[in-house]
């Protein structure tokens, strides 16, 4: 073996079984003898595996990708998967984060609904008595109902729930209020100016109209004397000076007024706007002009504009009276017909009209 | 009455016969056979069609592996082992993306143990891969004249033309250089 290059040269020969019978024997014998040739062979030989190996992958590679192209891949995928499968997949992976962000939503929502008191159902502003519905017209009036609850406390009688105004329709113990007072009633009760409290009886409500007609029951009752004050049967004119009395607080306030609009909240032909101040526990109180005719009950106002309230008209008082049954009544309810106010100066107006305004307590 | 019987699907063992001899029917038809479920499962396990394919080739390799070192055994369905292989390496692949950490692999088919074959695999993969960076590195003509010599069996005669070779002896003086240092690449990289 003269150079490298020949014996590598042989050895390729060898590997690739070129070699004649003899040369072959010869050479095995040589490596045998010879290990630096062996593993000159052995080294060869790898390599060359490994060169051939690469040209077969490199190959089959380009082989496949060759397949790859013939296919249709798309319709393949259209075969395999109904469309929602991939979003199924998703659902089913956050599936667990979504339940705990759920619960936690719900958790948070309702304790921020419990401490910033929205089930306290006490607020007065949640009452709801006499939004129209069947008007359908949304209200944002304020119901001039009082929420008396959070008063203090004065003496050993439970104080109501809610508070309002009522006043006399006549003299043997019938009393007219607002509806919005005495819904959802357990028991009502009629306190006069002097703290005298008297069990009373519902005998007629009207929610449309928001009336509702009370007559006591409590064994203590004395007559009043005949009333002072009429009831106004035809409309009244604008720019009319009118006032109430009423119970916002635990004693009797006077308040005074004109008629400001013919039409309430929206249009509502049921009541008159008027510009005057009242606040909760108005309700039910006693609309009256100079004369001291009553000409509608108080009983709302509207939040976001300055001096509009609204009193019923006192011709649907009437009408409510008229549609009591009067055979199921123990008191025949007959209303007064004669004034004896006017003339009268709103000091002396006031001092025969007191007596017949009543807190109305509601449990 | 004569029924054409349509050059389709053949039968594993026809398949298996047909990678020995390096025939691209039988490719065809292991992608007939079998692409569309492994497009499924990797679709169905966060994976695109890219991927799929990738890992379909993978298989491909592995099987040929398989079947040229003869140790390929017709114990199971063809089916079965590409499958088994696929879910193999898809699970691999997941774990290098740390996509799958938590949720499991949706299957659709029966799968069998491959670990055996894949190291095999690995074994063959790290050696193509030390052979293509050598190769890479040998730099041309070197590598044009290697691969045109061993792997694609042209004459000493034919590479002395191409390359402008005076002679023959030039021609094999220079490959037998480009063979020496493709050695020293190769074993001692």
């Amino acid at each position: 073996m003269e150079s490298e290059i020949e014996l590598i040269e042989y050895i390729e020969s060898y590997l690739n079984d070129e070699l004649s019978t003899e040369d072959k024997i010869a050479f095995e014998k040589l490596r045998a003898e010879n290990p630096v040739i062996d593993l000159k062979v052995v080294e060869h030989q790898i390599l060359l595996n490994q060169v051939t190996e690469y040209g077969t992958r490199v190959k089959l590679k380009a082989d496949l990708n060759e397949a790859y192209e013939l296919l249709d891949v798309t319709s393949i995928k259209a075969g395999l998967f109904p469309p929602l499968h991939r979003m199924r997949l998703i659902i089913n992976k956050f599936k667990f984060n979504t339940a705990i962000a759920a619960s936690v939503a719900i958790i948070t929502v309702f304790a921020t609904l419990l401490s910033t008191g929205y089930f306290n159902k006490n607020s007065t502003n949640n009452y709801k008595a006499l939004r129209r519905d069947i008007n359908n017209i949304k209200r944002s009036q304020n119901q001039l109902i009082k929420g008396i609850n959070d008063l203090p406390e004065k003496g050993p009688v439970n104080p109501g729930q809610f508070g309002g105004t009522g006043f006399a329709l006549t003299s043997n113990g019938y009393i007219v209020t607002n509806y919005h007072v005495v819904k959802d009633a357990d028991s009502v009760y009629v306190q006069n100016v002097n703290g005298e409290s008297f069990k009373v009886k519902q005998i007629y409500v009207d929610p449309a109209y928001d009336i509702a007609v009370l007559q006591i029951t409590d064994p203590g009752f004395k007559e009043l004397g005949s009333l002072p004050y009429t009831f106004k049967k035809s409309g009244s004119d604008l720019g009319e000076d009118v006032y109430t009395i009423g119970f916002p607080r635990d004693d009797q306030v006077f308040n005074r007024g004109y008629l400001s609009s013919l039409t309430g909240y929206g249009g509502d032909t049921l009541t008159y706007q008027v510009d005057i101040s009242v606040n909760p526990g108005n309700s039910g109180g006693p609309l009256l002009n100079n004369k001291g005719n009553v000409i509608g009950i108080i009983n709302a106002k509207q939040m976001q504009i300055e001096g509009a309230a609204f009193a019923i008209k006192s011709n649907f008082i009437l009408q409510s009276v008229d549609a009591i049954p009067q055979d199921s009544l123990e008191n025949k309810l007959v209303l007064n017909k004669k004034n004896t106010m006017s003339g009268l100066s709103r000091t002396d107006q006031y001092k025969k009209i007191k007596d017949y305004i009543f807190m109305v307590k509601v449990y | 009455m004569s029924k054409k019987i349509n050059k389709s699907e053949l039968v594993d063992a026809e398949i298996i016969i047909g990678i020995q001899k390096g025939s691209k029917d039988s490719l065809n038809s292991l992608y007939n056979s079998f692409y569309p479920m492994v497009l499924q499962f990797v679709l169905a396990n966060n994976g695109d069609e890219d991927e799929a394919k990738d890992i379909f080739q993978e298989s491909v390799i592995v099987l040929y592996n398989k079947v040229k070192s003869g140790g390929f055994e017709l114990n199971s369905k063809l089916k079965t082992f590409i499958y088994s292989v696929c879910r193999r390496l898809w699970l691999k692949r997941l774990n290098q993306k740390s996509r799958n950490s938590a949720s499991e692999l949706r299957d659709f088919e029966e799968f069998q143990a491959v670990e055996y074959d894949l190291e095999f695999h690995q074994q063959k993969d790290a050696q193509f891969l030390q052979m293509e960076k050598a190769l890479m590195h040998l730099g041309e003509p070197c590598r044009t004249i290697i691969e045109d010599y061993y792997i694609k069996n042209q004459s000493m005669q034919e590479i002395t033309e191409k390359f402008g070779y005076t002679n023959a002896d030039n021609a094999k003086t220079q490959k037998y250089k480009c063979l020496q240092r493709l050695k020293k690449l190769f074993f001692q990289p």
